[in-house]
């Protein structure tokens, strides 16, 4: 362990380098891509609608650094919205209107055009609601975002392969059959090879929309612990349908209501001592 | 006794019908015998081979070689997948990608058009449009002499015929991918154009070969606007300035004639048959295919 | 980074560049027939028989043409109707959803969907003479409804394999058999019944090489299912290949009002498809 913090230090001259926990062998690749120095997820009096309908009303939020953010509330209340806000995902939406700013750091999303689109969307990462391999080979659903971002060479992708597949705990399942489809890997393995894919362009947040409500319980508890062990390194933003999943691993709560924050806080405030009137109601099943 | 009549009607019905369905299906069958059982005259004449290979036309004298026959429908065929497959796939592309629902309203009708355009009018579109290039523009430019009755003008115009069938299977396929597949490449900020290649095209990559093999079968069958521009004559043609004499035209042509002789009607029949067997195979593969990825 | 954003322009400009071609295509074709056929259209031509002989003659118009078509496709129309109605209700009320007929069935009638129409000429041919007939309006009529019945069993199986079986139980439930859900069904499917024909109507007019082999040709309106008769498609191929001008110009003359019902035709198809579509959510 401790050559494993040692050497990436003498690589990028003394700037000290996170290394994901499960890391035991010298990882040198990493740090592809320029970091972000400024990486503050914030939006300012965001409103959102579609046609005539109004989805978020006046959204004020900062997503807080390498902590588990969990956006909660009933169906229909904004909450995937807002997700999809922070990667632009929305403008798949016919007639959709974006007014007010979301920004990471210095740059403005909602005003975003095409290539700084794909810079921001490499920054912002997304877990899917179901695993969705891309239709190639495990080993190039990890090499797909590095070679679209500009990574090349074989030994430096089988590294990076490699790393990330550790990183989730895949690697010592796939390692013999890094080639063959990744559609053949079960529901829970291909929701690893999923964040694992997301992780292998190094992003600074995480958003993950319901990313275990298709899985069965074990492997929704594995990907769960994944996220907790991750938030050394990311900071994720999640939405979920299941208050107990965001009692046991928010660390940040988001509480929304017709397309409103009503609440946010601390998870143990929130949870614990919930301030407004529809909180408390929503924490006790009165709304749902 | 009411009951037992209502229940004796049902039955009825059902025995008329499923005779109606199986004898509508026996149609495929009983043509490729019809036919079969009309060619093969010629068939104990000529062998397969020789038929197929020989290169001369002269039913009074009984040569019967359907080589130049079989090379022309090729060459026109390929030419107007050449042209056809670029257009359509850009096209059904952009429509199920990129395209607002306000586009796709005006684009569709024109697709209509084209689709419910009898091949006579494709046809004479040729022969007033097509064909007149060619010989005045294209010819020239090449410093060569042509009527414009050529390999060229037959394939556009067959190339525009299987346009609309093209863009529509596309479609139909591409709109089977999934939401999220696209927004897993999306999310790792892949470019539109990046996802359309590797998400995907690469996942309906079987279905886009057999759409392509259907629009095959379409432009060896087409008969009345191939006829109107092809130039008939019965020579392999060498270069897309020649003009060449694609099958369907053969049999459309000398369908008067070949009364005369029996074994020319024969020679027509076995046409007719070639063109059934391989449209029948490649429809049968690619609407295989394209059933087997529509039920994904 | 940014030549991925190039490559996307590139791309992105030649979709565009393939969609005006398309929109070229579409307008050249019914502009170039418009504009040397309109101006040769008069009511004479629509309202008159060929005089003096077809090839030579240069007066008259091509009524019989006209005529011999709206028999053809009319005659077919309801034979196939009459065909594809009960089989495509067999298909998805008597048949289980996955039966092994069903299957071969619908793959088969997507293959004749398939087969050109000049094999259905050649075949309705051999099949004539084998019975002794001659070409014939009544020979035309029946190839064309080989012809049509694959487009109609497969348009009006689409929607009718989305009915829900709620509707169906509803009327088992009442104690009807499943001939009685017909009248359900039939009202379920009524708009795709609707465009189904417009479709099929489209395609039989336009049918040259079927009708070629089998209606043959004739410069008079037939008054038996027996006699040979003319139609629209054969008119201009025909009139085309003559010498003389005036017998060309009737051909582009035949060409734009079989432009123009086929305009109409798949234009209300769309028609009908979108407002069935608005009513149904």
């Amino acid at each position: 362990m401790s050559i494993a913090i040692s050497i990436p230090q003498i690589f990028s001259a003394g700037v000290i380098h996170r290394v994901p926990w499960t890391v035991h062998i010298p990882f040198v690749v990493d740090r592809k891509f320029p970091r972000l120095e400024d990486t503050r997820l914030t939006t300012r009096n965001l409103n959102i609608s579609i046609g005539n309908s109004h989805i978020l009303k006046d959204v004020n939020v900062e997503i807080p650094q390498n902590k588990i953010t969990c956006i909660i509330g009933p169906s229909g209340c904004g909450k995937t919205t807002l997700l999809r806000t922070f990667n632009r995902f929305v403008d798949s939406i016919e007639g959709v209107r974006i007014d007010g700013e979301v920004n990471l750091g210095k740059q403005d999303i909602v005003s975003a055009g095409a290539g700084e689109m794909s810079e921001l969307r490499r920054n912002i990462g997304l877990v899917p609601q179901r695993p969705c391999p891309l239709p190639m080979s495990i080993y190039d659903n990890i090499a797909y975002g590095c070679r679209i971002h500009g990574v090349r060479g074989k030994r430096k992708l089988d590294l990076v392969v490699q790393h990330y597949l550790e990183a989730v705990g895949l690697w010592e399942e796939v390692k013999d059959r890094l080639h063959t489809p990744a559609s053949k890997l079960s529901g829970g393995q291909q929701q690893r090879l999923c964040l694992a894919r997301s992780l292998a362009v190094e992003p600074s947040y995480l958003l993950a929309d319901e990313s275990t409500s298709a899985l069965d319980p074990i492997s929704s508890r594995t990907v769960e612990d994944l996220f907790v062990k991750l938030k050394r390194d990311y900071s994720i933003v999640m939405v979920t349908h299941t208050l107990r999943q965001a009692q046991r691993i928010a660390d940040y709560v988001i509480f929304m209501y017709l397309g409103e924050v009503i609440e946010q806080g601390d998870a143990k405030e929130v949870f614990g001592n919930p301030k407004h009137e529809l909180t408390r109601k929503y924490l006790s099943g009165g709304i749902s | 006794m009411m009951k037992n009549n209502r229940l004796l009607k049902d039955r009825i019905a059902e025995q008329l019908m499923a005779v109606m369905t199986i004898s509508s299906l026996l149609l495929v069958v009983a043509m490729a015998v019809g036919l079969y059982l009309k060619s093969v005259p010629i068939l104990q004449e000529h062998s397969l081979w020789e038929l197929l290979s020989e290169g001369e036309w002269r039913p009074m004298a009984g040569r019967f070689g359907f080589f130049p026959f079989l090379m022309g429908t090729l060459y026109v065929s390929l030419l107007a997948l050449g042209i056809a497959i670029p257009i359509s796939l850009l096209m059904a592309i952009y429509l199920t990608e990129y395209a607002h629902s306000a586009v796709k309203r005006y684009v569709f009708p024109l697709l209509d058009i084209l689709a419910g355009l009898p091949s006579v009018i494709y046809g004479v579109w040729g022969m007033l449009v097509i064909v007149p290039w060619v010989s005045d523009v294209v010819a020239p430019s090449l410093r060569r002499d042509s009527s414009g009755y050529t390999v060229l003008a037959t394939g556009v115009v067959l190339g525009v015929t299987v346009i609309p069938l093209l863009v529509s299977l596309f479609i139909e396929i591409f709109s089977n991918v999934g939401r999220e597949s696209r927004e897993a490449a999306l999310s790792l900020g892949a470019t539109r154009w990046q996802t359309t290649m590797d998400v995907v095209l690469r996942q309906t990559a079987p279905g886009v070969i057999a759409a392509v093999v259907l629009a095959a079968s379409r432009t060896l069958g087409e008969t009345i606007a191939v006829i109107m521009v092809c130039g008939n004559l019965a020579i392999v043609p060498s270069s897309l300035l020649d003009a060449c004499y694609p099958i369907p035209a053969l049999i459309a042509n000398n369908y008067g004639e070949m009364l005369s002789l029996p074994l020319y009607e024969s020679a027509l029949m076995f046409a007719a048959f070639i063109l059934f067997f391989v449209v029948l195979g490649f429809n049968l593969f690619s609407r295989l295919v394209l059933r087997k990825m529509n039920n994904r | 980074m940014k030549r991925a954003i190039v490559i996307e322009k590139v791309w992105k400009l030649l979709m565009y560049a393939s969609i005006a071609l398309v929109l070229f295509f579409v307008v050249s074709v019914v502009w170039s027939v418009f504009r040397r056929g309109l101006p040769v259209l008069s009511w004479e031509m629509v309202s008159s028989l060929p005089g003096g002989g077809f090839y030579i003659g240069k007066e008259g118009g091509f009524l019989n043409a006209i005529v011999g078509s709206l028999y053809i496709v009319g005659g077919a129309t309801v034979l196939g109707l009459l065909v594809s109605i009960p089989v495509v209700f067999y298909l998805n009320v008597y048949l289980k959803p996955h039966s092994v007929l069903g299957s071969v069935a619908r793959i088969a009638y997507d293959i004749l969907f398939g087969i050109p129409s000049i094999v259905y000429g050649a075949f309705g041919f051999t099949i004539m003479i084998f019975f002794g007939l001659r070409t014939s309006l009544l020979g035309g009529i029946i190839v064309v409804t080989l012809l049509i019945i694959p487009i109609f069993i497969r348009s009006m199986d689409e929607v009718a394999k989305t009915i829900p079986q709620d509707i169906m139980e509803a009327g088992y439930s009442l104690g009807s058999t499943r001939l009685e859900t017909i009248g359900v069904v039939v009202r379920q499917i009524a708009p795709a019944i609707a465009t189904a024909t417009l479709l099929g109507i489209g395609r039989a007019i336009g049918d040259a090489a079927g009708v070629m082999f089998t209606a043959g040709f004739s410069d008079s309106i037939p008054t038996s299912l027996t006699q040979q008769t003319a139609s629209l498609p054969l008119s201009v191929f025909f009139q085309l290949s003559a010498p003389q001008l005036e017998v060309q110009d009737r051909a582009y003359a035949a060409a734009v009002v079989l432009t123009a019902i086929v305009l109409v035709l798949s234009l209300s198809g769309r028609f009908i498809m979108n407002r069935f579509s608005r009513n149904k959510v």
